[in-house]
This record gives C-alpha cells, sequence and structure tokens, in this order.
C-alpha cells in the first residue's frame, strides 16, 4: 500500500505522475522535442530513453510556434506504446471547439496528464504569416477542462456521458515582469483548476527563491505541486540566442559568463554541470515538488543529467499506482479479502 | 515605432490611462447614471437604445482605451487598460513572454498591456483588486456590440454556470 501524503489522498486521474506526487516522491518529468517527420520510429526511439528516467514525457504543441508533429498524435503514439505522456495544449492555434475535441480523444487514447498553456506567438516561429487564434486563454482552458472532467459538461454545457479523468498541469514563469504579481498569477490558475505547475527554465535561483517564498505565503505549495524547469545550455552562443531570442527565458549574465570562460570543447559539459548545480539547489527549496527537463536539440543529455543529479532510479509503476481505487478488482483479489 | 506606442511623444489616450483613479470615477459615474436610467432604456428597448449609444461609445472609448469593441467591458477590473489591445487577447493576466524591461513579446516596443494594467490597478481605490478575478473566455458573438447594452440587459454573463461563482473569488490576500 503506498501511503498517500495528507492532503492529497484522493487520486483524480489515476496518472503515474499523479501517483509519483501525491505519494510524496520528487517528480522528474522530461520534454520530447518532436520530430520534423512522418516515421513514429524517431518518437519511439526518444521516448525509449526518457522512459526510464521520468515519470511524464511532454509532448509539446508546437513550441515556440515552430511547426512539428502534432502533440495528439505523439500521445496516441506514446499511449500506444504504453509510456505516460503529458499532453500540451496550447490555445494558438485552436480555437475551444477543436480543443475541447481534441482533450477528449486524448483521454480516450489513455492520455491521463495535459499542460494548458496559452502559447508561444505566431511571431517568434517559423510561419510568422499564421493568423493567431486565442480563442481561450490558459486559464479559461484549465477552467474548461475542469468543468469537463468534474461536472462532465462541455463549455457550453452540454453533457459529456464519459467523462474524461485527467490531471490538469499549467505553466508559470516566475522569471518574467510583473514579478509580485506572478505567484497571484499562479493562484488564479490553482483557482482554475491546476494540480500541477510546470516552471520556465530556471537559472535564476534568487528570483526562484524570492517567487516561491510568496507562494508559500498564499499556501499554494499545499494545493500544487510545482515542478521547476531546468535545462543544459549547449554553449555560450546557445545561452545568448536562449535570452534574446526564446520569449520569457532570462539567463543572469554570471551562468553566461561561466560558460565564456570554458574553452569551447567543454561549454557543453559546463553546461550540464549547471543545470545538475541548479537541480540539486532547487530540490532543497521547500515546495518544490520536481523538475521538468528541457533539453532542446540535447535529449541524450537528459539521462546523464537526472542520473548524476541522484533522481534515480524513478518509481516503478507498480510501487506507485497499487491502490488504483479507478482499478475494478480482479475476481482473484475479491476472493482473498473474504 | 508607431507613434501610441513612442513614450515620449503625447497621446491624449495615454496620458488619460495614466490617471486610473480618474477614469475610475468617471467609470463609476457613467454606472451609476447607466443603472439608473436601466429600467427607462428597458422599456425602450435595448435593440433599439442601442443604436443611440453605440457610436458615442466606440469613439469615447477608441479615444482613451484604444477600445477593439469586443461588446464585453472588464476595464475597471483591468486597472482601466483594455485587454483586448493585448496581441494575445488575454483576459486574466500577462503571459510568461513578457520581456525583462516589461515590454511587449509579440511588439517589443509597445509596453505589456499587462504590466500596465497591473502597476494601474493598484492605485485604484474601488475596483483595483478585482484585477485578481477569474474572467470567463470573450463571446465572439458580441463583438462590435455597446457594452453598457450588454451589460444592463445581461447578455455579457457567461454560458457555463461556473464562472459566476469562480469569478467572484478574491485571490490577493
Amino acid at each position: 500500500m503506498v501511503n498517500l501524503q495528507p492532503g492529497h489522498e484522493k487520486i483524480i486521474s489515476g496518472s503515474r505522475l499523479e501517483h509519483v506526487l501525491k505519494a510524496g516522491r520528487f517528480a522528474v518529468t522530461a520534454e520530447l522535442n518532436p520530430p520534423d517527420s512522418a516515421d513514429p520510429q524517431k518518437v519511439y526511439d526518444a521516448a525509449l530513453v526518457l522512459s526510464q528516467v521520468c515519470d511524464g514525457i511532454n509532448a509539446t504543441d508546437a513550441s515556440g510556434a515552430n511547426c512539428h508533429m502534432s502533440s495528439v498524435a505523439i500521445c496516441a503514439l506514446l499511449t500506444r506504446a504504453g509510456y505516460e505522456p503529458v499532453m500540451q495544449v496550447s490555445c494558438r492555434d485552436r480555437n475551444r471547439i477543436a480543443i475541447q475535441g481534441d482533450v477528449l480523444g486524448g483521454a480516450a487514447m489513455g492520455v491521463r496528464n495535459v499542460l494548458c498553456l496559452t502559447g508561444d506567438d505566431t511571431s517568434v516561429g517559423d510561419q510568422p504569416q499564421a493568423k493567431r487564434v486565442f480563442d481561450l486563454d490558459s486559464i479559461h482552458l484549465l477552467y474548461t477542462i475542469k468543468t469537463m472532467r468534474d461536472e462532465g459538461r462541455f463549455l457550453s454545457g452540454r453533457v459529456i456521458s464519459e467523462p474524461p479523468r485527467l490531471f490538469l498541469g499549467a505553466a508559470s514563469n516566475p522569471f518574467a515582469p510583473p514579478y509580485d504579481w506572478r505567484p497571484i498569477r499562479l493562484a488564479k490558475k490553482v483557482q482554475a483548476g491546476a494540480n500541477f505547475i510546470q516552471t520556465q527554465f530556471c537559472f535564476d535561483l534568487a528570483r526562484f527563491r524570492e517567487f516561491m517564498k510568496m507562494v508559500r505565503d498564499l499556501g499554494l505549495d499545499e494545493k500544487v505541486f510545482i515542478l521547476v524547469g531546468v535545462g543544459p545550455l549547449r554553449s555560450e552562443r546557445a545561452a545568448e540566442y536562449m535570452r534574446t531570442k526564446v520569449p520569457g527565458v532570462v539567463i543572469p549574465d554570471q551562468i553566461v559568463e561561466r560558460l565564456r570562460k570554458t574553452p569551447q570543447a567543454k561549454q557543453q559539459f559546463e553546461g550540464k554541470r549547471i543545470c545538475i548545480e541548479i537541480i540539486q539547489q532547487v530540490k532543497e527549496i521547500k515546495g518544490v515538488s520536481g523538475v521538468h527537463v528541457m533539453a532542446y536539440r540535447q535529449e541524450e543529455l537528459v539521462a546523464e543529467i537526472i542520473e548524476e543529479a541522484g533522481l534515480l532510479p524513478r518509481p516503478r509503476q507498480a510501487e506507485v499506482t497499487k491502490h488504483d481505487p479507478f482499478k475494478k478488482k480482479r475476481k482473484w483479489e475479491r476472493v482473498k479479502k473474504l | 515605432m508607431p507613434k501610441s506606442y513612442d513614450t515620449r511623444s503625447f497621446n491624449l489616450g495615454r496620458w488619460l490611462r495614466n490617471r486610473p483613479r480618474f477614469l475610475e470615477r468617471a467609470f463609476r459615474v457613467s454606472e451609476w447614471i447607466f443603472k439608473r436610467f436601466d429600467p427607462l432604456i428597458e422599456r425602450l428597448g435595448y435593440k433599439k437604445v442601442e443604436p443611440w449609444i453605440r457610436p458615442t461609445e466606440e469613439w469615447a472609448k477608441k479615444l482613451v482605451f484604444d477600445c477593439r469593441m469586443c461588446g464585453q467591458c472588464v476595464l475597471h477590473a483591468t486597472g482601466m487598460t483594455c485587454p483586448m489591445t493585448c496581441p494575445k487577447n488575454l483576459r486574466n493576466g500577462p503571459c510568461g513572454g513578457v520581456r525583462p524591461n516589461g515590454h511587449c513579446e509579440v511588439i517589443p516596443e509597445m509596453r505589456c498591456v499587462w504590466v500596465e494594467a497591473y502597476e494601474r490597478s493598484l492605485e485604484m481605490p474601488f475596483y483595483g483588486h478585482e484585477i485578481s478575478y477569474l474572467q470567463p473566455p470573450v463571446d465572439r458573438q458580441l463583438e462590435g456590440r455597446s457594452a453598457w447594452i450588454t451589460l444592463l440587459s445581461e447578455e455579457d454573463r457567461p454560458v457555463t454556470t461556473g464562472w459566476v461563482e469562480v469569478a467572484q473569488i478574491n485571490i490577493r490576500p
């Protein structure tokens, strides 16, 4: 029997990520970079490595407004092979009708975690000519899926015969202004139904500690699981590119400086070291429930980072999901109890 | 740089928006007037009165707030700053892409609408706290309608029942 943490005794979706978090274990999720290809093998290859080192694989939804294989399709491939995906849904490309349909379809395929995002704007992507939709925003999306799950109704009020069982996630960026309002925006997301949070890349630890203090003062750390976004920097140039071109990423000067001082050949190794150090420091902060590793075009490093940060072995599925209340008991189990 | 983004040159709308206390009072006065005349407007018929109110409302709100005529005004809950001027049309706060200098991710020369909204809401004694309310999704059918009429006729209320209750909860400690 797994002991769930006080205040989190109720299992909502039955997903592995939910069980790991509610059992009080330090969770690890990682991002799968979707291929620009119609070949499913690329997804399987990436998932094979990631599944051994994390509790949930994020299927990104055209992140950075660049066109890739869709998140619904990646989730279809992953669930088919028995992996645990976190389906990312962004409001940039679809209106409320399409999104609700995709969520139902995802749940039917076996998706148990959904991450609700507003999405990067089209202007930063490879096709800035595209029409931006933004029919809903991330908070609308959270609340819409929450009503679908808890009340079994669409946004229109129409009844869903079998409501989707989902663990709802949202994003948060503590590193963008207005800094003192960010925790209140997080509270809004919790109010709208967020069960877990994945943050933007964390490089500025001082700012993050400040943010977490405000979060704890609002009592949010007891209501929501916060997974801190981390990732390795490939080189000084990559760091410079990310802080200037990728929206919402803040990298302090001392980290760029540290990379600049290392020779070109060793910069990737140094970037990995920085990432591991950040994981170890973030782990000590009260209210942090896990990390979310994002390594764009450096998937091979994810396993190394998680291993070297001392986060292995990940709990086996059976270790944390033994008492799924939704699971129908087999005949012999019922007999045994008698 | 378009003139309206350039903070050095004079822009009447921005000058007024930077005085949220005054605008809040103006809002309270007009709200009082409209609520007072609501029974009369209802008897005349909202549909009949709308063509008379709409052009004035559009002209005034375009001038002051750069209004986009979404037909469901939440200005008093967003620091007297129109959330529809945000390129992503966000109604519940800033996205994660705000630049370190407080400017917009999409239009780098423009200050983030929500950074301004937050600053202004802190100066507003009556409605400032409403910025932490949850706002329901935009009803796109009301685009181009007069927001005063949709407010009085209660057409701007969200369809799903849950929104109203959840929206009223004040999060700020």
